[in-house]
């Protein structure tokens, strides 16, 4: 919903004012030979992890019928990749606390031994190495890091001014060009009270204004100096597309389109089209030899779009309304690709059993409603209807106040449960914030859940995660200790948090 | 109170005593409900006495025993003007709570509900949102009615006649617990913002669902105040001195004014009027400011002008919690604001408790409007942040009752105020927890919304065509 951020609050006055701001024109990249993609060695099974888990329905392959294997221009360039090394750190068990593991049963009074980065083994007693860090978490609880599929950090930094609205090129309907890393504030405050919630990991997304917004980027929540730091090793970019109202408003009150939603479809299947024949002219530049005198035009919109046509880009389809989401669903048809997951989604539960046939994630709201007419049927069961069809439901924020207690939204959407007889547990409500988020990231396979061989991203809770009174109070990324509520000054401290107050007192 | 102002009173009292005529009344043979003045349910006023004046709060209507007794027993009471009572009843009837306490015997013939294992608190009031002048603020003409491009108008601004008691936020709130709201206009170009007004969420139409109006005069300073005021904080201040001035001039002057031998002033004539009640001390300016050096400038204000002054936001409140404290003045935070703005690089989400451990009159608030109803969220927060359980509750009850000039009829379960009571399922404040009944002014709010008719239409897709 980001092209309007203030969401029927009051006091919007700043913000209409910065939304008007425009960025300055891109710049135009010089022409380089794009490189092969390289496999990242810090993930296991790198190159493009697998798209999330395989639709019921395979995407058929595009029209034309160019061969994939190796036939795709290179997409996924190298240039911004991945700089992030997971610190080194203790063996760390942590004993006789409630672990929900978002991979089974509850488990109580048991053990997690991280090491290695890992997690290396779990259950009711894990053998400790001998110069193991213990942790007794007697009457705490524990979890995975929690997982943000819909973040503007970074991009829509703290202080919310007018210099730090880097989250929306809204010059253009579709600015698949553009690529949320470029846009990212590692020194963003917002991120250290993220961690505060037992965030390990977010996905960071352009805003809503244009069709296709531009490239997305899922971090790891670390301190670093630049993006790169904190990029997660191996996952794979979003295309973040947006249906709906953002785009025909903002456009539309330009007399340009898209004007109507008939126009919006236009304007994605127009690009499709494109990026489709783009991919074909590669392939057969590929096939025929490679020729450096043949080579065609480098075209970075349409490289990205491409990239989703691979499979190798996940698009993550900002979409309000239950009718607009069956029309994503066919226009992927169309074009031959896979949506990961529609965002805020909130008549989810209109079409949770589209959602559910085609392996399609929500990622949704425990209870924003109202804000647009897009949004007037939002109802708390969205998220629980949709757990209860089989898909994959996800608590998101897309809001950096929400993003610090995803928690205590997906208790809310228990409550809603409960309140209307539709079985949710505990072991269900945390895969909403975990591994299902992971699979709509493609990440899956690294993390969401606490299963030996997985990173070691594990908060510790005070109590039960579900409870408004339960904060977090130790947060681990690949083991390593990144927030000790008990020790405030040892976690990461942005720097534009540093003298900013006269005791420096938070 | 003179002039167009006075006779928008007049004429909303003349309507509001109609309208209780034209309820059904069945007083006779109705035990007499004893209503016991306001300074004994109510031993700590924030409001002035001087504030209840009859031209601003409507007269309490006729004790309406229709209807037999609803009495809840065996529950956890949170009266919140005293201690839990553990094992209580509460008996309320003809609007009112009748009887609250630990042996109270349930009347014959009442609606017994058994309450064991259930907590009963007063109904929370969301102090600033806009349920019921706004429906959909973005793209959808002629829903939003919270703010205006007329230059002219400022203060005079009222949110009561373009409230909407048929909006479909009000069931979506009361249903989890919320039964009255200070509704305040929005930011517009101007630092006087406009009249607030405490409403039920009954559903009914004005005047039915006012509880007091105007409850708040809002201003903006700060950065807020800056944006619409030359872009300078400074000239915020000297905007609002201005007017403020210009407006205890009009008082003394209105003839000279009327016959064009006064000066131009600095605003309407209807926002001078308008103002007279917050230069009497009868309404609290209510002002957004959230940085410490704005607090102190606020406060400054307040006391050139001997104004009773409201702090709404007040992020860096903690910082100035002392001086806050010292003047008396009241503050309305939202508990879950801690994103750094150069405006609140001290927000922090401990700012409630540290607010309320140096005895400031403190009151919680969503600042939302679609989602009012997560005061409770907000509230809990509090708590999980330091802030004490029961003047938590205090806080989104009694004292924002206090402040807004309702404290006679709402904010706690005391005989004799309005049966504004909720029953949960347990702890208020736990997300999981679920109102299980609302009552507000003794009627039980129906579990029915728009949000819940959805759910029943979608609860078996196989019922529907695709």
């Amino acid at each position: 919903m980001h092209v309007s951020r203030s969401r029927g609050r009051f006091f919007g006055l700043a913000g209409a004012v910065l939304l008007a701001a425009a960025c300055t024109a891109m710049g135009q990249a010089p022409p380089q030979q794009p490189s092969p993609p390289k496999p990242d060695p810090t993930v296991p099974g790198e190159k493009a992890s697998p798209p999330p888990t395989p639709p019921k329905e395979a995407p058929r392959t595009p029209p034309q019928g160019a061969d994939q294997a190796g036939g795709a221009p290179p997409l996924v360039a190298n240039a911004y990749a991945s700089t992030y090394q997971a610190p080194s750190s203790p063996p760390t068990v942590i004993r006789n606390a409630t672990i929900l593991t978002a991979a089974g049963p509850v488990l109580e009074r048991g053990a997690i031994l991280l090491q290695g980065g890992k997690v290396a083994a779990i259950g009711q007693t894990v053998d400790a190495p001998a110069d193991a860090l213990l942790i007794d978490a007697g009457g705490k609880w524990v979890t995975p890091g929690i997982i943000d599929t819909h973040s503007h950090l970074g991009v829509y930094a703290a202080p919310g001014i007018e210099a730090l609205q880097d989250g929306n090129e809204m010059t253009s309907p579709n600015t698949a060009e553009v690529s949320a890393e470029h846009s990212i504030w590692p020194q963003d405050p917002q991120f250290d009270l993220a961690l505060a919630g037992g965030v390990t990991t977010m996905h960071v997304l352009p805003g809503s204004a244009n069709l296709f917004g531009g490239r997305s980027v899922t971090l790891k929540n670390v301190p670093a100096r630049t993006s790169e730091g904190m990029k997660f090793p191996g996952a794979p970019y979003g295309l973040k597309m947006a249906c709906g109202e953002n785009p025909k408003r903002v456009y539309g009150t330009r007399t340009t389109s898209p004007q109507t939603r008939m126009g919006n479809v236009a304007g994605y299947r127009r690009a499709w089209q494109s990026a489709a024949d783009y991919r074909i002219k590669w392939q057969r530049w590929l096939k025929d030899g490679a020729d450096p005198e043949k080579r065609p035009e480098r075209n970075l919109q349409m490289e990205t779009l491409a990239g989703v046509l691979d499979g190798e880009i996940l698009v993550q389809n900002h979409c309000y309304r239950a009718d607009e989401m069956a029309i994503m669903i066919n226009m992927a048809r169309e074009f031959g690709y896979r949506i990961a997951s529609f965002h805020h989604a909130v008549e989810a539960y209109k079409v949770r059993d589209l959602l559910s046939e085609h392996g399609i994630c929500a990622s949704m709201w425990a209870d924003w409603w109202g804000f647009k007419l897009e949004a007037y049927d939002g109802i708390n069961q969205n998220i629980p209807l949709v757990h209860q069809a089989g898909a994959c439901a996800i608590v998101h924020s897309d809001d950096p106040s929400g993003i610090q207690r995803l928690n205590q939204e997906a208790a809310k959407a228990m409550r809603a449960a409960a309140e209307t007889g539709i079985p949710v547990e505990r072991t269900d409500a945390i895969r909403w914030l975990t591994i299902n988020p992971a699979r709509a990231l493609g990440i899956e396979t690294v993390t969401g859940s606490l299963e030996p061989g997985k990173n070691a991203d594990v908060v510790i809770w005070s109590g039960d995660p579900f409870s408004v009174y339960s904060r977090a109070e130790r947060v681990f990324i690949d083991g390593a200790l990144l927030f000790d509520r008990s020790d405030p000054s040892s976690g990461p401290r942005r720097d534009f948090s540093l003298g900013i107050l006269p005791d420096g007192a938070r | 109170m003179n002039g167009p102002a006075l006779a928008l009173v007049t004429a909303l009292f003349s309507t509001a005593l109609l309208a209780n005529v034209s309820q059904p009344s069945a007083t006779q043979g109705a035990e007499p409900l004893e209503r016991p003045s306001v300074q004994q349910q109510d031993t700590k006023p924030q409001v002035p006495p001087k504030t209840a004046t009859p031209a601003q709060t409507p007269p309490a209507p006729p004790p309406e025993a229709a209807g037999p007794a609803v009495a809840i027993v065996n529950a956890r009471i949170l009266p919140a003007s005293g201690s839990a009572i553990e094992r209580g009843t509460l008996v309320m009837r003809g609007g009112r709570i009748t009887a609250v306490g630990p042996s109270v015997q349930p009347p014959a013939g009442a609606r017994v509900i058994d309450g064991a294992g259930k907590t009963v608190t007063p109904g929370l009031l969301d102090s600033g949102t806009q349920i019921g002048i706004v429906e959909i603020p973005l793209s959808a003409q002629g829903t939003a009615d919270q703010r205006t491009t007329d230059p002219r108008v400022s203060a005079a601004f009222t949110v009561v006649d373009a409230f909407n008691g048929n909006s479909t936020v009000i069931p979506v709130t009361r249903v989890e617990g919320v039964t009255r709201t200070l509704v305040i206009p929005e930011a517009t170009g101007n630092v006087l913002v406009g009249q607030g007004a405490v409403m039920d969420l009954s559903g009914a139409q004005v005047p039915g669902s006012v509880s007091r109006a105007p409850a708040a005069m809002v201003a903006l300073l700060g950065q807020q105040g800056s944006a619409v005021a030359g872009g300078s904080r400074s000239t915020a201040i000297l905007r609002l001195r201005e007017i403020l001035q210009d407006a205890a001039d009009y008082s003394r002057n209105r003839t000279a004014f009327n016959t064009a031998q006064r000066r131009e002033y600095a605003t309407s004539r209807l926002d001078l009027e308008a103002l007279q009640p917050v230069l009497k001390g009868e309404v609290p300016l209510a002002i957004h400011a959230n940085r410490a050096s704005d607090l102190l400038a606020s406060m400054r204000l307040g006391e050139e002008f001997t104004l009773r002054v409201v702090l709404l936001g007040a992020a860096e409140g903690w910082m100035v919690a002392q001086e806050i404290a010292k003047r008396n003045v009241a503050v309305v935070v939202k508990p879950l604001t801690n994103l750094p703005a150069f405006d609140s690089l001290g927000a922090t989400l401990e700012n409630a408790a540290r607010l309320s451990r140096a005895g400031v009159t403190l009151a919680l608030a969503t600042f939302d409007t679609h989602n009012s109803r997560n005061l409770r969220q907000e509230a809990g927060n509090a708590v999980a942040y330091g802030m004490d359980r029961d003047a938590a509750l205090q806080s989104v009850t009694l004292i924002p009752a206090r402040m807004w000039g309702v404290a006679d009829r709402t904010g706690s379960l005391e005989a004799g105020k309005d049966a504004d009571v909720v029953i949960w399922s347990g702890d208020p404040f736990e997300l999981m927890t679920t109102a299980e009944h609302v009552f507000i002014k003794g009627h039980e709010v129906p579990p029915d919304t728009r949000q819940r008719q959805l759910f029943e239409r979608y609860r078996d897709l196989r019922a529907l065509p695709r």
